[in-house]
């Protein structure tokens, strides 16, 4: 199951990525197709017994968390650089760590949020041991609005439940 | 199109080089990591640049996929080496 | 076309020099992996998608530049999962090996 699904997810971004499609090309794709999704066709797919609309939901979910933030990424990105261009760089930041646990359970989800913080404005995440995150924040206000809804909106996207 | 291309390459270097500033008198070890990871995130920008200059964007983007594959494999290798070197403060002098 | 592409780039290049100078001027490590770990991510997704518009209505929308178009947002796509994840493992690094953090007042630290 593994191996097929692997295999159809990578025929055609082989054929994308050489666009060629005379036969010695065709030939060779699908060889190291083949190899490639007998050796790392468990690493691909982590949850064998998922099902396919299952999967699916999962991706039309992200897509709108994708646009979220892309939209944090932006602001992330002016309020760094109204720190860096700002005259007197010691009076504004407050530099602070600070820990918080999640409820997340699956490896995936923790990873998107791990990432998700770091594109966020003001904070990055240092270290994940279990359910713990250790994140410096560079300000104050940032720094005690952790973790925000970014929990909840990742949860609605896996369809994990979280105790609040 | 071209000679803006030519300022924008330009401009990139300069920004290299200001990294790279940051780079040789980086207090830690783990300082200069950063800033040559940066250095390695322009790069890829830099080749896809050059590739547009020259004209011959399909070979260079190759380049540019292996590059940045090389440089996040480097960062990840080299910050799992340092992990456990208990003498990276700037004090003990292993810096240099 | 060509004048989204130039403002694309150009947004790019304002994020990346952002990232140099909060590089050079901020006092600790950990505030640099802010500057380079977010605005790094920002800029080259805006200058590759520039590039990858001017390179489609530059060879005219052909089949051929769109396999380029393609590869280029492979390394899009590749940044934007990997930059975060490269900054996350350096400062762990840092944080296991100890470097220690700036802050207001040094005796509190």
């Amino acid at each position: 199951m593994q191996f097929i699904t692997s295999f159809i997810l990578l025929v055609p971004f082989w054929f994308l990525m050489s666009g060629k499609f005379d036969m010695f090309h065709v030939v060779l794709g699908i060889i190291s197709i083949t190899i490639v999704s007998l050796w790392f066709g468990n690493m691909l797919i982590q949850s064998p017994k998922k099902s396919f609309p299952a999967r699916l939901g999962e991706i039309f979910n992200f897509i709108p968390y994708l646009f979220w933030l892309l939209i944090e990424i932006v602001k992330s990105n002016i309020h760094v650089i109204k720190i860096s261009l700002s005259p007197n760089i010691e009076s504004c930041i407050n530099p602070q760590f600070v820990t918080f646990k999640t409820s997340l359970k699956k490896d995936f989800s923790k990873f998107i949020l791990a990432n998700s913080i770091t594109l966020t404005p003001g904070t990055v995440t240092v270290r994940i041991s279990d359910s713990e995150f250790l994140i410096h924040a560079l300000t104050d206000e940032v720094a005690s609005g952790l973790p925000g809804d970014m929990e909840s909106k990742v949860a609605k996207v896996f369809n994990e439940r979280i105790s609040k | 199109m071209i000679p803006f291309l030519y300022g924008a390459g330009l401009f990139l270097l300069i920004n290299m080089v200001l990294v790279f500033i940051r780079a040789v008198q980086g207090p830690t070890v783990i300082d200069r990591l950063l800033s040559i990871n940066v250095i390695g995130t322009k790069c890829i920008n830099l080749i896809v640049i050059a590739g547009l200059i020259f004209s011959r964007l399909d070979m260079f983007v190759d380049i540019a996929i292996g590059y940045g594959l090389l440089n996040y494999i480097a960062a990840v290798c080299t910050a799992k080496f340092y992990q456990h070197n208990k003498t990276l403060s700037p004090d003990s002098g292993a810096s240099s | 076309m060509t004048l989204i592409a130039i403002i694309l780039i150009i947004l790019g290049l304002f994020f990346f020099f952002g990232t140099s100078i909060g590089i050079l001027r901020l006092p600790d490590f950990y505030s640099r992996a802010h500057a380079a770990g977010k605005a790094d991510t920002l800029s080259t997704i805006l200058i590759i998608l520039g590039c990858a518009l001017y390179y489609l209505d530059y060879s005219h929308y052909d089949l051929a530049s769109f396999n380029v178009a393609f590869k280029l947002f492979v390394i899009i796509a590749f940044v934007f999962i990997g930059s975060p994840t490269a900054t996350h493992a350096i400062m762990d690094a840092a944080s296991s090996a100890g470097v220690e953090h700036w802050s207001k007042d040094k005796d509190k630290s």
